[in-house]
Order: structure tokens, then sequence, then C-alpha cells
């Protein structure tokens, strides 16, 4: 294992240091409990919370500020978050209209949001993200994964709660890309967990794994390296088959890296989707392409689509102001 | 109950999870992550660290203690089971006392109870609920009949090793062992294996 590492006990506490120092006009962090929240605390919107495991960068913490999230509470390296996290980041945030937590569906983290839901004194909601239409049933939960999907989800409902919509707004609108969206991802090596120091997963070089988690969890199958159309394809049909889309749908087209995926190559993955969506007669009309949910130094990439109307393209389009996606202000 | 045997209970458990470590770390090996005795060794050590400032409390203001004190040192799914139990357990003393077999009998259940609500999850998943759930239901049982000690524990140890070996010809439908699916069969659960270990040695220091 070559990692950049002091001691591996300081490993996640200097990284999230660095992000907020590096980042510290828009990001406050608290240490013990752990939880990053926006350098200015806003006010009347609803509160909005995130948080998982660590070595996804820039989810969550990516996403603090302006339009997207109010708090994130960071995990160690894959897993969960703990509630005490989650209460004393809701008490630094909420502002009087409650607050709502968006969780990706693993066991752990929907364990241990549900724990902090029930003991916190505020008004709240849970939007359970599941976008990965790779395995019913995976290592890490019973039910679908909330992968990459997740940022959208995170960006429609922050446009909204800036609005000073109410909590159930926001709840209903961040269900609804949930159920908009479908995503499956494909891995090309594994990664290495710093505190395990080996590959999570042996995999050949000429094998790929198909419907990988954001874990290196196992997904459908192991298959023989292929061209990159191939790959796609075969992407693109489970998440078609998945959201079944009406011929004319209008779609947001997110190429999502894993990290050691270069971008020239994620670009090669959009050029094949987009051309794929429109041969089953959609229009994409909003496009995301960069490393935004990843695994640590997996190289691999996700695709997901999320079907747009009128009001989730509205606030995919707002200004956002956040360490990882910035646009409009 | 008082506080002091849950000191006691402790003190006891920690050394017999110890002494158990090579065979539920083989267990883990098999079916598991591999992180399941190191998680449930940090979380007897946490309990065992906490003993000065559990003395003084109430056994429901300890319990309840212990429950958030797991919450945030264990982390993963584990945390919120076990921290359940604990904070649900807290809950039925505070309530209704734990001084007769009965009452002690009705919060454990609540704590069982509160880990099967927590994880979605019953018996026949192969999962430490094999055990819990029908120790629980004997103890109930049982102390609702009159047993005493120490007859009524040595039952409870038979029914708690009963239950964890029934887990080796289970398929697993919950937990970490679920990916396994049919290959899972022929293994014990580790998470039985540890609530057997630690169901006897909380019947050994009760029948005293």
């Amino acid at each position: 294992m070559k990692k950049f590492i002091n001691q591996i006990d300081d490993l996640l506490v200097e990284s999230l240091s660095g992000f907020a120092a590096a980042h510290h006009d828009l990001i406050s962090l608290h240490l013990d409990p752990n939880y990053l929240t926006r350098a200015q605390k806003p006010r009347n919107k609803v509160a909005l919370i995130s948080g998982g495991g660590s070595g996804h960068e820039p989810l969550h913490t990516g996403f603090i500020g302006y339009g997207m999230l109010d708090a994130a509470c960071p995990g160690h390296v894959f897993t969960s978050p703990t509630p005490d996290q989650m209460m004393a980041a809701a008490e630094a945030v909420e502002n009087g209209k409650g607050v709502l937590f968006i969780v990706k569906n693993y066991a752990g983290d929907v364990m241990n949001f549900e724990m902090a839901a029930e003991m916190l004194p505020f008004e709240n909601a849970t939007v359970i993200t599941s976008d990965d239409v790779a395995v019913e049933n995976s290592t890490y939960t019973t039910g679908r994964r909330g992968v990459a999907g997740t940022v959208i989800v995170e960006k429609c409902v922050g446009s909204l709660a800036e609005t000073g919509a109410d909590l159930a707004a926001c709840k209903t609108l961040g269900d609804k890309v949930n159920r908009r969206t479908a995503s499956m991802g494909v891995a090309l090596t594994s990664c290495i967990v710093p505190a395990a120091g080996r590959p999570t997963f042996e995999i050949e070089k000429h094998e790929l794994e198909m419907g990988v988690g954001i874990h290196g969890e196992p997904g459908r199958r192991r298959e023989t390296m292929r061209s990159a159309d191939e790959i796609v394809a075969d992407l693109m049909h489970a998440i078609l088959e998945d959201l079944k889309p009406a011929s004319g749908s209008e779609a947001l087209l997110m190429v999502n890296g894993f990290t050691g995926t270069p971008l020239m190559e994620l670009y090669v993955l959009y050029h094949s989707a987009a051309k794929l969506l429109e041969r089953h007669g959609m229009k994409v009309s909003r496009s995301l392409v960069g490393d935004y949910t990843t695994s640590l130094e997996m190289a691999g990439a996700s695709i997901t689509v999320c079907l747009l109307d009128d009001e989730i393209r509205q606030h995919w389009d707002s200004p956002v102001q956040t360490a990882a996606l910035r646009w409009g202000r | 109950m008082k506080t002091e045997f849950i000191l006691l209970a402790a003190k006891a458990v920690n050394e017999a999870i110890l002494a158990s470590e090579a065979e539920i770390e083989s267990l883990d090996r098999e079916i598991g992550d591999g992180d399941h005795f190191i998680n449930i060794k940090r979380g007897c050590a946490t309990i065992v660290g906490m003993h000065d400032e559990l003395a003084a409390l109430t056994p429901d203001a300890a319990l309840q203690k212990i429950g958030m004190k797991l919450l945030s040192t264990i982390g993963g799914a584990s945390g919120p089971l076990i921290g359940s139990f604990f904070i649900a357990m807290a809950k039925t003393v505070k309530e209704q006392g734990a001084e007769s077999l009965p009452e002690i009998a009705a919060a454990f259940a609540a704590g069982v109870e509160a880990i099967k609500h927590r994880g979605k999850a019953d018996v026949g998943e192969k999962t430490m609920l094999d055990v819990l759930i029908p120790v629980s239901h004997t103890f109930t049982r049982l102390a609702g009949e009159g047993f005493q000690r120490p007859a009524l524990f040595e039952v409870i140890k038979r029914e708690a090793e009963q239950g964890m070996l029934a887990t080796r010809d289970m398929i697993a439908t919950k937990g970490r062992a679920a990916f396994l699916g049919e290959r899972a069969i022929g293994h014990i659960d580790p998470g039985a294996k540890t609530s057997q270990v630690i169901i006897t040695t909380l019947c050994d220091l009760a029948a005293k």
C-alpha cells in the first residue's frame, strides 16, 4: 500500500482539517463529535444534513454550502457515522424549520440516522436514497444501495430548501428525485481501505466487476474486459430497464468516476451513453461528468440517469456554491 | 438488579469474551467480514472503563449511559443494535424497576424487542436474535411461573446454547453473512456465538 498517511489514526481528522482550511470561506469543522457545517449559519430554511462513511469524497462534505447541504457527518472510512455526530450537527444548523436527513441505503447508515432521528428534539424527516439498480441485495444492505444519484437528490432538495419550503415539501421532492434516478457502476480495479492495507477484492488484469458498489462490494457478475461501448450498453440496459422512460423523456446524464479513471475516459463513457439515450428517443438536456461519489482509489465509473421534469430541472439549474459544485453564483 | 450487578456483569462478560477470542474470530472469518470480535472487544472495554462513573448511578441511568456510549463508540450496524438494547432496557427499568425476576425478564425482553425493531430481523435469520429471542421468551415464561435461581438460569443457558447451535444450518438473510447465500450453511453465526457466551456468563453470575 502506498498512500499519503502520517499516522493511520490521524488520517480522517487531518483530511477533514485540510478540507475545512482549504474552503474556510464555505466550511466550519467541528471535531469530537465530527461534523462540518456551512461557515455561516443559514436562517429560515429546513436544515439539510447528510453523512456516511468517508472515502467517497467529495460526497458529502464537498456539497455543504448555499443551495445544497447545511451539514455533513463523516464516519471512518466506509463506516457509518454515529448518532451523536448527527445530533450535534442538527443542533448546530437547525433554525426553526426542522431537519431533513439524506441517507444512502446501507444498513449501518440507516440505523444510525434512525436513532438520531428518534432522539432529536426537532421536527425531522429522512430521505433514503436507493438509486443503484445493480443488485437487489448487496453485502451491506437488504435493498438497493444509495450511490451517485444521491448528489442529484442533495442538489435538488438543497435548492428547494433555499426557497424557504417546509420540511414535508423537501422530503417529497427528495423521494421523487430518488424514484426518478437510477445508477449502475463498474469497477476495473479494487480499492484499498487504509486501515486494512490490502485490496478489498481481487480482480485480474483482464477482468471487470459489473454492478460494483461504492465500497468495492460485489456486483452482478465478474466479466472479461470489453470495449467502452459494450460496457456502457450493459450499464444503460439495466438503468433503462429500471426507469422505463417514455419516449421523448428528458434526462440528466451523470458519469461519475470512482477516482482512478481519468476524466478523458469518463467523457468516452458520456459520449457513448448520451448517444444510446438519444437512440432511445430521449433528450439529454443536463449533464454532470467527474469524480463526485468516489471509492478511494478504485478505477471505474458509474452512470446515473435522472428523469427530469420542470420542477427537477429548475432545482438542478438553480445557483449552488459548494466546494465540489458551483454555478450561477 | 442493582448497579453493582451491572458492574460485575461488565467485568465478567469482558473476561469471558476475551477467553473466547479464538473461537469467535474464526467463526467471523468464515462467514463475516472479520471485524465482529474487534467491535465487541472495544464495546466491552468501553463499558469496563466506565466503572467509576457508572458506580454512582441508579441501574436505569447506568444502562442508559452504557447504551449511549456504545452508540458512539461501536459504530457501523452493531452500535445501533447493541445501543438500542441498553436504551430500551433502561427505559423499562426506569418505569417498573428491576427488583424481581419478572421485572428483570421484562426489561431484557424490551431490549431484545428493540434489537428486532432496529434490525428489522427475527428468529431464523442466522443472527444474534436466534439466541436472544428464545432466551427472552424462556426467561419471561419461567420468571412468570415463579421459577427461582439457580434452576431458572440453568434452563436459560441450555436455551442459549440450542439457539446458537441452530444457526449452523440456517441460510443468513440478515447481517454480513447474507450475501454468502447457501455458502453460510454449516457455519455457526459469530453474533449468535457471542450472544451465547454473554448469556451464559450472565446466568452463572446471576445464579450465585
